[in-house]
């Protein structure tokens, strides 16, 4: 426990140096991360304004907030792994990986943690922006609070897990562009980036709380938005611990079958 | 016509590179529904809310779609890669090789490269388009469509001459992929009319990063939304941009030096 945590101490300092000599990588990479929500903050805002106000449940206001706070929640859970973990592959720089004596995950995560830290605050100041621009409203109970930090935490590991284990694809695969894409274009309409679950089918809905994108993004968003009762809150979190193990099994199965499948192709 | 010929030659040898890894194709017919079937899935949502759109019907909304993956189409398909050849023999030193060539060096740069399975978002696109304008009826006339394919080229010239000052860039900065990154994310928003975006954002989706020239002016062309005065604009803009672009180009070839060749 002692060498994780001076593991990550150190990795925070590399790492935290290194994204400042990448910053204008990561402003680039925030153009997009603010570009998506916004427009699909103003399509709702159009819909919304041209039927009286609101649609379903939520009036212009409430949309402002959701794709606000969306894309905040989007900001701290969200991974480049999928690209990279190909170019490890195959480079075979993911050999140097291999013979450190901790597992590969524990320095992407402190990686990933700090370019967060380093983007945030522009985030944050962003967000503070857009929310006066679109007059966003937004008035949780202080329970929701409470609930959305463990809510937004367990959103991030479990999309970092989930994320690690299908960029394991590269093992037996060289065409994971495929299964990337396939899987953002999941995520951008179950995970609530496209329009909030509830004004989609209820079928869709369905699904959509059955697969664990809605537990990677869309659920913080709700409870900070006041949507949940607190039993439904204290279930939605009972669902991403779930996830979390389902996560954890899965990585360890899989990183296993996949470091037996490496073969080093390129270095 | 001699640019004509050379033209096929180079789509020919892409083809030919391109046919022995077959797989690709499916993979890219994958990639090109997938992406289609999340925009209309977006579209019937949102269209189950509303009859319209800021004024635009849905069928016009599926014409601009149409017209966002045919423009897309034809930037990943020539243009970038194009560019990401100049970006690369300028970093390389190998644009010797382009310029000690008989031609234009610039044209031969620019068809260097063909990713030849974007044809599949080009096909994709026309086929959406004509779908909606099946369903917009008579309202589309031959005035129209002309107007529309003047915008299209017009559209691709501002699209082509921008990047190529962009990939230009590179004769003075050897880094310069990031504000290619840019330009992407900024292309996702032109999947919806621009008039419907805030101000800043409108102005700069239409003259920072030139987008709403490559889609929504056409759309606009075929829905009979334009008016004279962008119809102009769109024109000289696409004849200052490629007279700029090629002094661009000029002026950094007068400063590379072939580095590491």
């Amino acid at each position: 426990m002692r060498g994780l945590v001076e593991l990550y101490t150190q990795q925070f300092k590399t790492t935290t140096a290194m994204m400042f000599q990448y910053r204008a990588s990561l402003f680039i990479w925030m153009i997009g991360q603010v570009l998506e929500p916004l427009v699909y903050l103003v399509i709702w805002t159009i819909v919304s304004n041209g039927s009286g106000g609101s649609v379903g449940s939520y009036t212009t206001k409430e949309f402002a907030a959701y794709f606000i706070v969306l894309m905040l929640v989007n900001q701290v859970t969200y991974t480049w792994i999928m690209y990279d973990f190909e170019y490890r592959i195959r480079e075979g720089t993911l050999s140097f990986a291999l013979l450190k004596p901790v597992h590969p995950i524990h320095s992407d995560i402190a990686d990933n943690l700090s370019s967060k830290l380093i983007t945030l605050p522009i985030m944050i100041i962003i967000a503070v922006g857009l929310a006066v621009a679109f007059h966003a409203s937004i008035s949780p109970p202080l329970w929701a609070i409470g609930v959305f930090i463990p809510a937004l935490l367990l959103a991030f590991l479990v999309r970092f897990l989930m994320e690690w284990t299908l960029a394991q694809a590269a093992f037996w695969t060289t065409r994971v562009s495929a299964l990337n894409q396939t899987y953002f274009m999941m995520m951008l309409f179950l995970s609530g980036q496209m329009v909030p679950l509830v004004l989609l089918p209820y079928p869709v809905q369905i699904v959509a709380t059955i697969l664990p994108f809605r537990w990677m993004i869309s659920f913080p968003v709700e409870i900070l938005l006041g949507q949940h009762t607190p039993v439904e809150a204290l279930e939605g979190l009972g669902i991403q611990v779930a996830w979390l193990i389902v996560g954890t099994i899965l990585l360890r199965f899989v990183w296993r079958a996949g470091v037996r499948a490496y073969s080093a192709v390129g270095a | 016509m001699n640019y004509l010929r050379l033209f096929v030659v180079f789509f020919r040898v892409s083809l030919m590179g391109e046919l022995a890894y077959r797989v690709n194709f499916f993979v890219q017919l994958f990639q090109s529904f997938l992406s289609l079937g999340l925009s209309l899935i977006g579209l019937a949502v949102i269209f189950s809310f509303t009859n319209t759109l800021g004024g635009w019907r849905p069928d016009e909304v599926l014409a601009l779609v149409g017209v966002y993956f045919l423009v897309g189409g034809m930037i990943s398909l020539i243009i970038q890669p194009g560019m990401q050849e100049l970006i690369d023999s300028v970093r390389h030193g190998t644009l010797d090789f382009a310029l000690t060539k008989p031609e234009d060096a610039q044209f031969i740069i620019s068809i260097s490269r063909v990713e030849i399975w974007s044809l599949i978002d080009i096909l994709m696109g026309i086929g959406v388009l004509v779908f909606a304008l099946v369903r917009m009826g008579e309202r589309v006339g031959g005035w129209e469509a002309a107007i529309f394919i003047l915008m299209l080229l017009a559209g691709g010239v501002i699209i082509y001459s921008f990047w190529l000052i962009l990939a230009a860039l590179s004769f003075w900065f050897v880094r310069v992929e990031n504000i290619l990154t840019v330009f992407q994310s900024m292309f996702e928003a032109g999947r919806w009319p621009i008039s419907l975006y805030p101000g800043w954002l409108r102005y700069g989706l239409t003259f920072v990063i030139p987008v709403a020239f490559a889609v929504t002016v056409p759309a606009e062309a075929l829905t009979g939304r334009l008016n004279w005065e962008t119809l102009l604009i769109a024109v000289a803009l696409a004849v200052v941009l490629f007279i700029g672009s090629r002094l661009f180009w000029r002026a950094g070839l007068r400063h590379y030096s072939g580095a590491s060749a």
